[in-house]
């Protein structure tokens, strides 16, 4: 039996720290591989991080309510053995932890998930609350509170002497203050803001959030453009046969169980990619990384502002419809806030579209350390030379944006014109 | 159905699939589409919530003039659910 050291996971190359919102678990508790052990906030959406190991819970480091930074213990787990040989996030799919100086580059990921060590930490453990008076830099008198309570009270200009503590010891929790606008504090044990996602809609950040996210993206689109130097292809597919098809079949089918065409695109994305491995995968430590699988990324946005783009796994071996309601699906929870670690870390490539009312062209920042971005255009009736004569067809622009560090023009061509042929026999897709 | 209960219809569909919308604000004769930013994934959500709530499952034939919430009324109520 060894001690886990359950720690804060990066949950994306961009991601520095997250709040605790709720532990699903307990001391005593087991766990399984892949239960979601706790939801955690982060700049762009509160995502449900599972555990890779089997084991029983000893203690909960990281209480709700606490930001930390990750790599952070968040709780100690007695697990039964090495984790299994095949987790399902194989080290090369993890994006490196946060560089933060400039020119530092991103550290390898470990051979193994970056939760387990066999010794216990060598030095003695902290304070579980870190919360008593003083323990925070530069305090003197002050009472018992937790960062993430100082931090609101100061910004909303609250007392926290004035304040009712139901923290260990009397310590004043966030959710122990009135939250911003409201005379009467929350009471529950996770910090909950259904005002604010009954006002915004599900999915949607409170303002600060959604400012938070702004800079997360920015700061990530920043570095991409800093670090890769990408290279860009653009193709016009015909969609003509393709969607005549998708009409028929659909046609014959309930409306919950249709299909979209963005669902034939993805999928015909994910075979190509399957054939062209130097599109799918990550730059780290100086070298391309293929991936085994194809796991896409799909650029979702949120209603009020920002991005994300949580991955279907193995796309390349999905039928059309399982990629269908696996889109359905991830777009749902993407919404309402309800992502898993594994979806928001293990993307292996990116697919953007902005819509049917979007714009013909999409030219695409990667997401690093992936070393691809495709993007797709709206689907447009234009004139189009068909056996020699001027006919009206239904084409997309479909662009890719990738790395010259993996690949080169002429492979990406390729790429491109693969995904076109794939589109010409939808019924094999 | 009568047209008021289309309009209702149409209205809750639209709110479970963008409830950051305020009902009062949407023009009936523009295409909500674009005005309330709603995507094709948006779109087949909303249809089978029409779907749900009328047993009428609008087919993607007749999408193209369904743009307005003023159209989408006007079907629902000449199909007579």
């Amino acid at each position: 039996m060894t001690t886990l050291d359950f720690v804060m996971p990066s949950l994306g190359a961009d991601m520095d720290s997250g709040t605790i919102t709720s532990w699903m678990i307990k001391p005593g508790d087991e766990v399984a591989r892949g239960d979601v052990v706790a939801v955690v906030e982060t700049d762009k959406a509160d995502i449900d991080i599972e555990i890779w190991n089997d084991g029983v819970v000893v203690d909960i480091v990281v209480p709700v309510g606490e930001t930390v930074s990750v790599g952070t213990t968040l709780a100690n787990i007695e697990v039964d053995a090495e984790p299994s040989a095949t987790t399902p996030q194989p080290a090369a799919t993890e994006p490196p932890p946060e560089p933060q100086p400039a020119g530092s580059t991103p550290q390898p990921p470990p051979p193994e998930p970056p939760t387990t060590r066999s010794e216990s930490p060598a030095s003695p453990p902290e304070p579980k609350t870190g919360w008593t008076a003083g323990s925070t830099a530069g305090a003197d008198d002050r009472v018992a509170a937790s960062p993430l309570a100082r931090r609101l009270a100061d910004e909303r200009g609250v007392d926290l002497a004035a304040v009712a503590g139901t923290g260990p010891g009397g310590a004043r929790l966030a959710r122990d203050l009135p939250p911003a606008g409201r005379s009467e504090p929350g009471g529950t044990g996770t910090v909950d803001r259904p005002e604010q996602r009954a006002e915004n809609g599900p999915g949607q950040r409170a303002d600060d959030g959604a400012a938070r996210m702004r800079k997360a993206i920015g700061e990530l689109m920043a570095r991409s453009k800093q670090e890769v130097p990408h290279y860009y292809l653009e193709t016009t597919v015909d969609l003509e046969v393709a969607l005549e098809w998708l009409q028929g079949y659909n046609a014959t089918r309930p409306v919950d169980q249709r299909v979209l065409p963005a669902a034939l695109i993805l999928k015909a994305t994910a075979l190509a990619l399957a054939d062209h491995p130097e599109f799918n995968g990550h730059w780290i430590d100086g070298g391309f990384r293929p991936a085994p699988t194809v796991n896409l990324g799909v650029a979702i946005s949120l209603r009020g502002g920002g991005v994300v783009a949580p991955a279907v796994h193995r796309a390349e071996e999905l039928t059309v419809d399982e990629l269908m309601a696996g889109l359905k699906d991830l777009v749902a929870r993407t919404r309402s806030g309800r992502l898993r670690a594994s979806e928001m870390t293990d993307s292996t490539v990116t697919v953007t579209s902005l819509g049917d009312r979007g714009v013909d062209v999409v030219h695409g920042v990667i997401y690093p350390p992936q070393v691809a971005l495709l993007g797709i255009g709206r689907t447009a009736q234009r004139p189009a030379v068909v056996d020699g004569a001027v006919a009206v067809r239904r084409q997309v622009v479909i662009t890719l944006a990738a790395d010259h560090r993996a690949s080169d023009g002429q492979r990406g061509a390729r790429l491109l014109n693969t995904m076109s042929q794939l589109l010409q026999k939808p019924e094999e897709l | 159905m009568n047209q008021d209960q289309a309009r209702t219809v149409v209205i809750d569909a639209i709110m479970s699939v963008a409830p950051d919308t305020a009902p009062s604000t949407i023009d009936p004769t523009e295409d909500v589409w674009y005005a309330l930013d709603l995507d094709s994934m948006d779109q087949l959500n909303i249809m089978v919530a029409i779907g749900e709530r009328t047993g009428v499952e609008i087919p993607e034939i007749d999408y193209p003039r369904l743009e307005s919430i003023d159209q989408l009324t006007n079907y629902l109520t000449a199909i007579d659910a």
